[in-house]
């Protein structure tokens, strides 16, 4: 491969490449919701839209040495350190151990499940009245739509 | 025309990407998203604070609860909205794709497995709502799934045999119950003497101190929005797959 291309590879892509995803998915979406005809074509471009703008804060909150942002005690070690340490009258101690780079981001897990509810909100709705469209002019490509609704268009 | 949408889209892209370099490198576990105040304080105090060992569930139904009620009436609003649009009460339409036979639903091994996996399917769901603060899950997941349990009925067994268990006025009863429970809790909360959906003041009334009451409250929530998601969800099944007239399904 030519050493520049494989640079700039390395240098630029391969530690930013959920940036670069983000980024191509979010291409495909704009693209089919401006220039595709058909309204539910439009949609899926929207809906990968969506998912391109997910990915993009999800992949922001992934850390190195961290899983699932779910706190785990294992097992019976730590009820037993827990007995030990109510009986001794603080559970400060176990608490302060937290290790925050064990634990994925949690604030874009959260915004994103607010992003993924809204998704399906506006889908469930825009499928709804294209169907209702489809209903009043019988085709759901735009041309033909607007073809119609200009005056003296269509008889 | 479709130059210019290539050409509009491809400078964005562009844009983009040339400004991804200056992003912090993915995995990083300094980055500013990482490293922020906000995010460390969930992290390291909210098992401390609610005993709520899932993080996210925690974000989600307690220190940001007044997001998530308004995203549980945001779906509420989507299915008002769907039948605001759709709903028909003409009739069956008489479309030329409506089916020649009057049989509704699948062939009978669909309609089998279906029967036999649809309990496993709504337990299954039941409990990531009622884990939902232990495990991955919460309400928007398990009422999904549960909505989709119904819409599996739907489909192998026809909408009418559905609407036999989860009626259109069922459903707009569930939907309603669900946001009144979450936004009855934090008027409960106000009631007690703090602000709205502010979880600690209901120890009095929970069993367990400050932290299990915070964590009892989220599950009430999550209950109450897996009422409202799941309502939703099978209503917008049935207007979408009906055209509003709600039989005669797919």
């Amino acid at each position: 491969m030519d050493p520049i291309v494989a640079t700039f590879i390395e240098e630029n892509i391969v530690p930013n490449f959920n940036y670069w995803i983000y980024v191509i998915l979010m291409m495909i979406g704009l693209y089919a919701m401006i220039t595709k005809n058909n309204l539910i074509k439009k949609l899926i471009g929207m809906a990968i839209f969506q998912t391109a703008i997910i990915l993009f804060y999800v992949s922001v909150g992934v850390k190195d040495t961290a899983g699932i942002p779910i706190i785990s005690h294992h097992g019976s070690e730590h009820h037993q350190m827990a007995g030990l340490s109510s009986e001794a009258g603080s559970t400060k101690e176990i608490h302060n151990k937290i290790d925050k780079d064990k634990y994925a981001n949690p604030l874009p897990h959260v915004l994103m499940l607010t992003a993924i509810v809204v998704g399906v909100s506006t889908l469930g709705l825009a499928l709804a009245i294209s169907q209702k469209i489809y209903k009043s002019f019988g085709t759901l490509e735009e041309d033909e739509i607007l073809n119609e609704l200009r005056p003296g268009g269509h008889d | 025309m479709k130059i210019f949408g290539l050409i509009a889209v491809l400078v964005v892209g562009a844009l983009l990407l040339s400004a991804t370099s200056d992003f912090p490198d993915w995995r990083d576990k300094d980055s500013p998203a990482n490293k922020s105040p906000v995010s460390s304080f969930y992290i390291e105090k909210t098992e401390k604070l609610t005993k709520v060992p899932n993080m996210v569930t925690a974000v989600l139904a307690d220190y940001r609860g007044y997001d998530t009620m308004f995203e549980t009436v945001v779906i509420f609003i989507a299915g008002i909205g769907i039948i605001a649009v759709l709903r028909n009460f003409d009739g069956p339409y008489s479309s030329s794709i409506r089916r020649e036979n009057n049989d509704e639903g699948s062939g009978l091994l669909a309609r089998i497995t279906c029967s036999l996996i649809l309990p496993f399917i709504q337990i299954f769901a039941l409990y990531v709502v009622a884990h939902g603060h232990h495990s991955p899950g919460g309400g928007f997941q398990g009422g999904v799934m549960l909505g989709a349990s119904y819409i599996l009925l739907a489909l192998a067994f026809g909408l009418s045999k559905a609407k036999g268990y989860f009626s259109e006025r069922r459903t707009m009863i569930f939907a309603a119950v669900g946001i009144f429970i979450y936004a009855g809790w934090g008027v409960l909360c106000l009631l007690f003497g703090k602000e709205f959906l502010n979880y600690s003041v209901l120890d009095s009334l929970l069993p367990g101190d400050v932290e299990m009451a915070r964590s009892h409250s989220m599950l009430i929530v999550e209950i109450g929005v897996a009422f409202t998601v799941t309502a939703i969800m099978f209503s917008m099944y049935s207007n979408l797959s009906t055209r509003g007239r709600l039989n005669k399904g797919l």
